[in-house]
């Protein structure tokens, strides 16, 4: 691609990626989660994708595999920490601990520090989803060309 | 003739959509269940988010999620077997 | 009538879609007639959850008394966005290797068990 769409791509990568991890940040208090800021993290390696060409990020497969299997392991262990109760109970939530302050009913203005094991599920999956989509993308963008460009 | 008779299917198939819209329950008075009631009243106390999708889709249905993970892991899998027996 | 809009907007969107499947012969063409219904379907979950006058269940700086849309349409509906968007990769991935091997994005043409 022309230097403009790279120069633009190079500023606007960090940038996406700073909002897709402030998405899943606040998965919990605001509109977005895991999955969606995944997605937006995903599409800022779309974007280098398109305007470095595929060489650039060909040894990342591994990177985006180790990633995968991470976020997958982690929201599995994650689901055990509630094994005392049910799968997937919440035994953070309202414990005190870590994400563990508890909230009051009704409108609130939110705070980071709270619904237990909420937002590191959302790391999990968030990580899942962006090394997902990445790997799909790069697959194509490595396998599916026409020629070898 | 074949072309005939897929336009004439088509045009039945999108009539009961159609109809099935308009004789729908009107919009904006969805039944008041009691899950969902329950869902916007405890998402609160017992899960401590003030997201309650979140709350339903990491801890109420959070095999559901699990499933969806694997899914996605699935096809992304299939993806490379596919494309990758291409080119090696 | 007037009032069911959404719906019929969303049924017109899945009527789209099944137009593309009905009638296109390109492989890329009926990847974006399955996105479509997609689409459609999700967008008519989600509409099936509304509440006239209602806020997103988020409680969030929420306006006090107004109220909550129905939340289990939409975390259903996160879940079927992911699961669409890995079979539209899934199909697009058919797609390279359909036209690797027959040379032609013509579903007509591909209908043979040849080769």
């Amino acid at each position: 691609m022309t230097v403009v769409v790279r120069t633009v791509a190079r500023v606007l990568f960090p940038v996406a990626l700073v909002f897709g991890g402030y998405v899943i940040m606040h998965g919990h208090l605001t509109p977005g989660g895991g999955f969606q800021g995944g997605a937006v993290a995903a599409s800022a390696l779309a974007m280098v994708l398109v305007a470095f060409g595929a060489g650039r990020l060909k040894d990342k497969k591994g990177l985006l595999s180790a990633l995968e299997s991470l976020g997958g392991t982690a929201f599995v262990v994650l689901g055990f920490l509630g094994l005392g109760l049910t799968y997937f109970a919440n035994v953070l939530a309202g414990s005190y601990g870590l994400f563990g302050r508890p909230v009051p009913y009704g409108p609130n203005p939110g705070d980071l520090n709270t619904a237990g094991t909420l937002p590191l599920m959302n790391w999990a999956v968030g990580f899942k989803v962006l090394a997902g989509l990445g790997a799909a993308v790069l697959l194509f963008a490595l396998f599916g060309g026409e020629d070898d460009r | 003739m074949s072309r005939w008779v897929a336009l004439a299917a088509f045009l039945l198939v999108a009539g009961f959509l159609l109809f099935g819209a308009v004789a729908l329950r009107p919009f904006g008075d969805p039944p008041r269940t009691e899950m969902d009631q329950y869902f916007n009243r405890y998402s609160q106390p017992e899960v401590a988010a003030n997201n309650a999708v979140t709350a339903i889709v990491f801890d109420y249905r959070g095999y559901d999620t699990l499933g969806e993970a694997t899914v996605l892991f699935t096809a992304v899998t299939g993806v490379a077997l596919i494309l990758r027996r291409l080119r090696a | 009538m007037i009032g069911n809009l959404p719906f019929v907007a969303c049924m017109v969107l899945i009527a789209l879609g099944l137009w593309t499947l009905v009638f296109k012969r390109n492989l890329i063409k009926l990847v974006i007639g399955i996105g479509l219904i997609e689409s459609g379907v999700n967008l008519f979950l989600v509409a099936l959850g509304y509440v006239r006058g209602g806020v997103p269940p988020i409680y969030t700086y929420a306006p006090a008394g107004a109220p909550m849309v129905l939340p289990t349409p939409q975390a259903l509906t996160l879940t079927s966005i992911v699961i669409g968007l890995a079979t539209t990769a899934l199909m697009l991935a058919f797609a390279v290797v359909i036209y690797r091997h027959k040379g032609t994005l013509d579903a007509r043409k591909i209908r043979d068990l040849r080769g």
